[in-house]
Formats: C-alpha cells, structure tokens, sequence
C-alpha cells in the first residue's frame, strides 16, 4: 500500500516511489540519492514533533514532516503489522 | 555508456601560476585536506557581493608554484541561488576568474557514491579531474582500491589522509600530471533523444564567452553540452518558482523558459543509475555510526536533548557576556591609559585630543570586539567541524521556523543578547542569503549589554519603585526585545520582497559526530578574525574619527560665554576649578556641530519627551549605546568620564527642571527613553558589520531605517498614550 515517507512510522523503513513537489525540491533529493527504489528509514523525529530524521544510503538527514509528505513510498512489506506492535511494546516489556 | 570528447589543449601560458580548485561534498574533510596542502598561506576574503568565504592558498606543485581555492562545498553543481552558483562558476570558468586548470575532488571513502556523483559533474564539465579520497582511516579495511576507482571514473584517484599528511605528495603528483593532461569532456550516460534536442536548442544560444573555446581555448563540444544541461536544469521555467542565479545571459534564459522543459530528472537519475550499478564493484565502505548514533541518543532526547543544548548555549552565551568582559575591559583601559600618558607627554591641543580622542579611542573601539569576535568563531568552528550545528538546526528548526527563520537562526539571536557584532558575523553559518538578511535584520532588536548602562541608569535616576520593581523592568527589557525581534522576523519576512519566505526545503545533513582538529579550528577563527578588523573594523574607526569630530569642532565657545580660563585660574580650591572645568566643557560640547545637532533635531524629539540634551546623547551614542550616559555627564558637567552608577549623573536628571519649574525627566519619559533605547539602531559597528556581511550600503540603511522609524513610533505612542492617561 502506497503512502508518504511522513505517515511511516519511527524506526521503519520503505522504498521510494516518486517525489513529487516543486521542480528545485524534487532535484535536490534525487541529487542526495534519494531516486525511486532506493531504502529510507525514518530514525526519528524532533523533540518539538518536527523535523524527521531519516537515514538514506548510511547519510542521515533532516527533513521536514510537510516536505517528507511529498515522498511517495512504499512501506516495507512487515509495515503494518508493526505499528500494533510498537504500541504493544511497552505494555509488554511492563509486564 | 560513455561518450567523450577531447582536443589538443591550448599552449600554456608561461610563467603563469597554475589554478586549481578543491571541490567537494560538505562534511567529507575538504577543509582539513586544503589546510594540509597550503598549510598557513591561506586567506579568506569573500566573493564580490555575496558573503560567502573564499580561501585561497598557495600549494607547489613539481611543475611550479600555483595557488588552491577551495569551492564552498556541496553535493551537485545545479544551482538555485547566486551562493549555490558560485562552485559552478569558478570550475566553469564562467565567474571573475578563469576556469582552474585542475579540479581537486573530495571524495568520502565511506559516502562514494555521492562524492562520486559531483566527480561525474565536473567531467561532464570538462574540467581535469584528480580525485582525493578522504575518511579512508574510518572506512578502515573497506576502504575502496583507490586504483580501481580512478580506472572506473577515468581520473586519477589518490588515497589521503590530510592528518598525517598521507598520500598527499601522490597526490601533488597526480594534480601535476592532470595539468599537463589533455582537456576532455566526459558523460558516463547518452541523453535520450527528446533532452538532446533541448541541449541542441539551448547550446545554440550560448554566447561565445560561455563556449568552451572561450573558457578552455580548446572546442568541446560536450562540455557546451554540459553548460546547456545546466542552464536548463537550473534556470526556472516556471513564474512560480523563480531562482535567484546571478549573471546568466538574457538570450539562454530566455531559450530555456522558451522550452518548457520538464525532464529534470534524467541526467540525475541516469548518474545515479551508473552510480548504482559501477559503485558497489568497489566494495561497501559505508560510516561506521554507531558513536555517533549513541551521542544522538543523548543530544537529540527530548528532555536530555534540550538540557546539553541549553547548557551549550550557556556556555556560549557567557563567554561573550561574561567571560570576555575582563579582556574587553583591559583593552578599554589599556587604550585610556595609554591615550591618558599620551596627552600628558604632548600637552593639550587640537591635535592631541584628536589623536587621542579620535584615533585612539577609535582603534580602542575596533579592537574591543576583537575578545567576542575570538571566542565566537572559537566555539563556532568548534561546534560547526563536530557536526553540532546541524543538530542545533534540528532542535530548533520547529520554534524559528514559525517566525520564518532558519533553524540555526537561534544562535545569532542568542548572541543578540550579548552584542550584535558577534551576533552578525555568526548569521554565516546559515548558507541561504534570505536567512541571513532576516536575522542580520533582527539581532539588533535584542537587548545587547551596551543597553545595560543605559537602561540602569535610567531606571535608577528616573523609575520610582523599589529595587524589585527596578529589576522587574530590566527583566522586562529582555523580554520585550525577545518579542520584538520575532515579531519583527515574522512581519519582514510577509513583507519585505527579499525577504519573503520562498517555501524553500529544510534538508540539512546530519553528519557523523568528528573530534575538530584544533589546527584548523584556530586557523579558521585567525582567518575570520583578521577579516572582521580589516573589514568593519576600518569602517568602525572612520566613523568613530567622525562621531569625534562632530562632538568637538568648532572648539569656540558663544560670544555671552563667560572666560572659563580666567574663572579657572580664579578658582579657590580643586573641586572648584573641576566644577568649571566641567562647565566649560558641557558649553564646548552644547555648541559643537553635534551639540547643534541635538537642538536641531529637539523638534523632532520633544513629542517623545526627550530634549536637546537627550538629543546629544543620542548622538553620542552612534558610537556605542553606552556612550550615551558619558555623553549626558558632560552635558550635565558632572565630569567627562561618567558612568551609570554615577550619583551625580542620576541627582542631575533626577532634579532637572523645564524652563517652567516642572520635573523635565518624569519616569514617563524614562520609560519612552527605554523603548527607545530598545528600538533604535543607535550603533554604528553594527551597521558597519551588516554592511559587510551584507555586501553593500542597501541594508544597513534599510535597517537604520526601520528602527529608527519604529523606535520613533513606539516611543511616541508610550509617552503621548501615558499622558493621555495622566501619567507624567
């Protein structure tokens, strides 16, 4: 199921589709090798709930959630399974 | 799919120094391998009109002396703004200089596919290329075979490592041999035939000062090609997205919006997919960043994130409030003392106060800043080579950009705190010319310590109240130019056109955390240092000569002026012929040009409750705002060398009276003087500095003129509302 880079959830990663937004925007991030097909992981976001912090090619970067939105991915296949199970995790490592 | 073209390269000039250029990705070690190859002749100065640093040093090569210029880093040639086009234009050989005769290309042992990818540009370009390969030692036996990367990208590739001065002979060698080799233009992917025919259109308009021929004496026709692909990458097409490049010919613009092209992406993605299918050949050295992984844990936590960050800034902020406060007053002093020896050993006299008042107290005024301007660059270049800078702009990117600045905005403002001539310098750090201006524009708005003499002064003389209260508005102060400063950021940035917030993307690296080398950190901090004091620092000492000037000619006193010399002779006692003496001077400052100054401009003061009095403290204050209270305790003739804890300076306002009797100095027009004090561009250094940093005269005088008007206005709205209410 295809979705934006914004809506995957911290510490997973997807693949990605296409960029869209303006014209200087979409070359810069092709130009950091961020090109269709290639893995970006989410590492995490900002104390203050922006920007993301997201690893391409083993460079980490930052980019903001509205910029992210614009990067069409495609989650990595376990998606979404674990997103009940990083809500789940705390709960049980409690018990 | 490679294609080339080649031509035998044009002769020499002899006796010539070669020009090489050191390009390269941010973050890849470029600044460590330029200082290990021009070791101390390096010199920073700025490329014309745009404040971006340009380092040039000296480097011999086998064949001959020649000099290094080390391009700002970045990850591809393409361009949006005038800053981003300067790498393409020094190695195009389209800028002031012509193009370098080698090109030095940084390559990241641990980010190759990348470095590589601005390498492929440059030979697209046709410039001949040596590649230095960085990071090896953190790549460690991954290290890619340095030989079979420049068998892969067709150029010599020499393995560095800047620190111990590894590899760096092979790789004069290698530049040497690049020199004399010929010029070629090579593209490792074909254009499909629909770019083609845009390249063909788009090279057909290309002046000949932009050819190849030109540019490189020798026809390449694919390096045309290359400047065609930029030109049409590059240039905007659309009236939505206008770039900001700098100097390209009318008839290519006009060829390239004539296109509507829309195949961006190919020549990206064609590198990239070379890139992806040849690179992994070479094995997979990738960052080892697990340390810089753990430190992140700590420094981007949310709690203990904003607790280091905190701390840092405290750090930071002492060290120019606090810390160099004993070096600034030991320069101060150091430079009365020696003014005061040097009057006494020629006597009194025009030139004497003009040599001691003028020129000396002028340097004094320069070099004050010089313990600030140390330190910051110190921490600055500490933090920036580490790697923290990137993440103070993640931090704060949230907060700053809500008021339309750029995350690493924060700190320049934070300096604002402790004086804005650090403050300005340190808005380079941020790449974009439109984030630059906006802060340069607003850290004068925030309370710098030359306001604090001021402030106290008032408040003790005019502001009834308790001490609690007192301190209460001081604490106020601070927190009104907080608002100000912001408030000022988010109205500039929807109005003003330069300034206006393109939405422009907010992707910054985040780099693995690297210990700075000392060297380079002291070396950068001398560079930027000595550049301020030529810089501003002449500008600083003009207008100090000048404000000195203004205050002290013509030297004549008015005709029903009583004869202060024989009065003074009179004199009974020593406190007696002080008394006089401060008379004396209070009445040669009231008549100066600057004293004039001040009646003149009364009329324009008064409906903010100030008199001429004030006015020529206002005056004096251009110098430095703390002037303003030695500058009131001559008008008052408590003596020349009066400060804020000065009782009779406080007794002489506090019991000043109107031509009526009335209490001239209410706490209202305390209170308006504040504002006033907060709001205006009362500093000349601090318009020298955005003058520099800025590139011109246009906004320094656009700032002056803002918060002059908005001083003017608030101040007016405080003490005409407060009398409306029947205050004062």
């Amino acid at each position: 199921m295809p979705s934006s880079l914004a809506e995957i959830p911290l510490g997973h990663s997807a693949i990605v589709r296409a960029i869209a937004g303006p014209r200087a925007f979409r070359r810069r991030l092709l130009e950091m090798g961020l090109v269709p097909g290639v893995t970006v992981r989410v590492v995490t976001i900002a104390p203050l709930g922006d920007p993301l912090r997201i690893e391409v090619r083993h460079g980490q970067w930052s980019i903001r959630k509205a910029e992210a939105a614009q990067i069409d991915v495609e989650p990595i296949a376990r998606g979404a399974t674990v997103k009940i199970a990083t809500q789940a995790a705390p709960l049980a490592s409690r018990s | 799919m490679t294609e080339a073209c080649h031509a035998t390269p044009a002769p020499r000039v002899p006796g010539a120094r070669l020009q090489i250029a050191l390009a390269g990705n941010p973050n890849v070690g470029k600044t460590t391998l330029f200082n290990a190859l021009t070791g101390l002749s390096a010199k920073v100065s700025n490329y014309p009109g745009i404040t971006v640093e340009r380092r040039t040093g000296a480097l011999t090569l086998p064949v001959g002396p020649a000099d290094l210029h080390d391009l700002p880093g970045t990850y591809s040639l393409n361009a949006r703004s005038a800053e981003e086009q300067i790498a393409f234009d020094e190695l195009a050989g389209l800028g002031a200089t012509p193009a370098p005769d080698v090109v030095v290309v940084c390559l990241d042992a641990t980010q190759l596919a990348r470095s590589v990818y601005l390498l492929l540009q440059c030979r697209e370009l046709g410039a001949r290329c040596v590649g230095a390969m960085t990071m090896v030692d953190e790549a460690g036996g991954a290290a890619p075979d340095a030989r079979a990367l420049g068998e892969l990208v067709g150029c010599e590739v020499v393995a560095v490592t800047a620190r111990t001065k590894r590899g760096l002979p092979d790789l004069l060698a290698a530049i040497d041999r690049a020199s004399r080799a010929e010029r070629r233009a090579v593209w490792q992917w074909t254009p499909s035939p629909a770019l083609r025919a845009h390249l063909d259109v788009v090279r057909g308009t290309v002046p000949a000062r932009w050819s190849a021929a030109t540019r490189y004496g020798i026809d390449l026709p694919l390096a045309d090609d290359a400047i065609a692909l930029w030109a049409l990458t590059c240039i905007d097409n659309s009236e939505h997205d206008g770039d900001e490049l700098d100097g390209v010919p009318p008839e290519v613009r006009a060829a390239v919006v004539a296109q509507r092209f829309e195949l961006d992406d190919e020549a990206v993605l064609a590198r990239w997919t070379w890139l992806d299918r040849e690179i992994p050949k070479l094995g997979h050295a990738r960052p080892d960043r697990s340390l810089t992984e753990r430190i992140d844990r700590v420094l981007l936590h949310r709690a203990a994130g904003f607790a280091v960050f905190a701390g840092i800034m405290a750090v930071l902020f002492m060290s120019l409030f606090a810390w160099a406060a004993p070096l600034i007053d030991g320069i101060d002093h150091g430079f009365k003392a020696f003014g005061g020896a040097l009057r006494d050993l020629l006597g009194s006299g025009i030139f004497t106060d003009f040599l001691v008042d003028g020129v000396i107290a002028g340097v004094g005024a320069v070099l004050v800043f010089l313990p600030q301007i140390l330190m910051l660059f110190l921490f600055l270049g500490f933090l920036e080579d580490c790697g923290y800078l990137a993440r103070v702009a993640y931090l704060m990117d949230r907060v700053m950009r809500s008021m339309n600045l750029h995350g690493r905005a924060f700190v320049p403002m934070l300096f604002g705190f402790a004086c804005a001539v650090p403050a300005i310098t340190a808005t380079r750090t941020m790449e974009r010319r439109r984030d630059r201006l906006l802060t340069m524009l607003v850290v004068p708005l925030m309370t710098c310590s030359a306001r604090l003499p001021v402030y106290t002064l008032i408040i003790a003389a005019l502001i009834p109240g308790s001490r609690a209260t007192q301190g209460l508005l001081m604490v106020g102060m601070y927190a009104f130019s907080v608002a100000t400063s912001l408030a000022a950021a988010w109205v500039m940035s929807k109005t003003v056109k330069p300034l206006k917030g393109k939405r422009l993307p907010f992707i910054i690296e985040l780099p693995p955390y690297r210990f700075p080398r000392v060297p380079d950190v002291l070396r950068m901090m001398w560079a930027k240092s000595s550049m301020f004091l030529r810089e501003a620092g002449t500008v600083i000492l003009a207008c100090s000569i000048a404000l000195w000037a203004l205050l002290y000619f013509p030297r004549t006193l008015p005709a029903d002026a009583p004869d202060y010399a024989a009065l003074i002779a009179k004199a009974p006692d020593a406190d007696a012929k002080a008394a006089l003496s401060a008379r004396e001077q209070a009445a040669h400052l009231e008549n100066s040009y600057g004293g004039r100054l001040g009646h003149a401009i009364e009329p324009a003061i008064s409906p903010l409750g100030f008199d001429w009095k004030i006015g020529v403290g206002l005056i004096g204050a251009f110098a430095a705002r703390e002037v303003f209270v030695s500058t009131l305790g001559i008008v008052y003739a408590v003596g020349t060398d009066a400060d804020e804890q000065s009782l009779p300076l406080r007794q002489a306002l506090k019991t000043a009276k109107t031509s009526d009797g009335r209490t001239k100095y209410t706490p209202l027009v305390g209170l308006s003087l504040m504002i006033f004090f907060a709001l205006a561009m009362q500093c000349m250094s601090t318009l020298a500095v955005v003058r520099r940093e800025s590139g011109g005269l246009r906004w320094p005088i656009f700032l002056f003129t803002y918060m002059t008007i908005l001083a003017w206005v608030v101040s007016f709205l405080v003490y005409q509302g407060g009398r409306l209410l029947g205050f004062g």
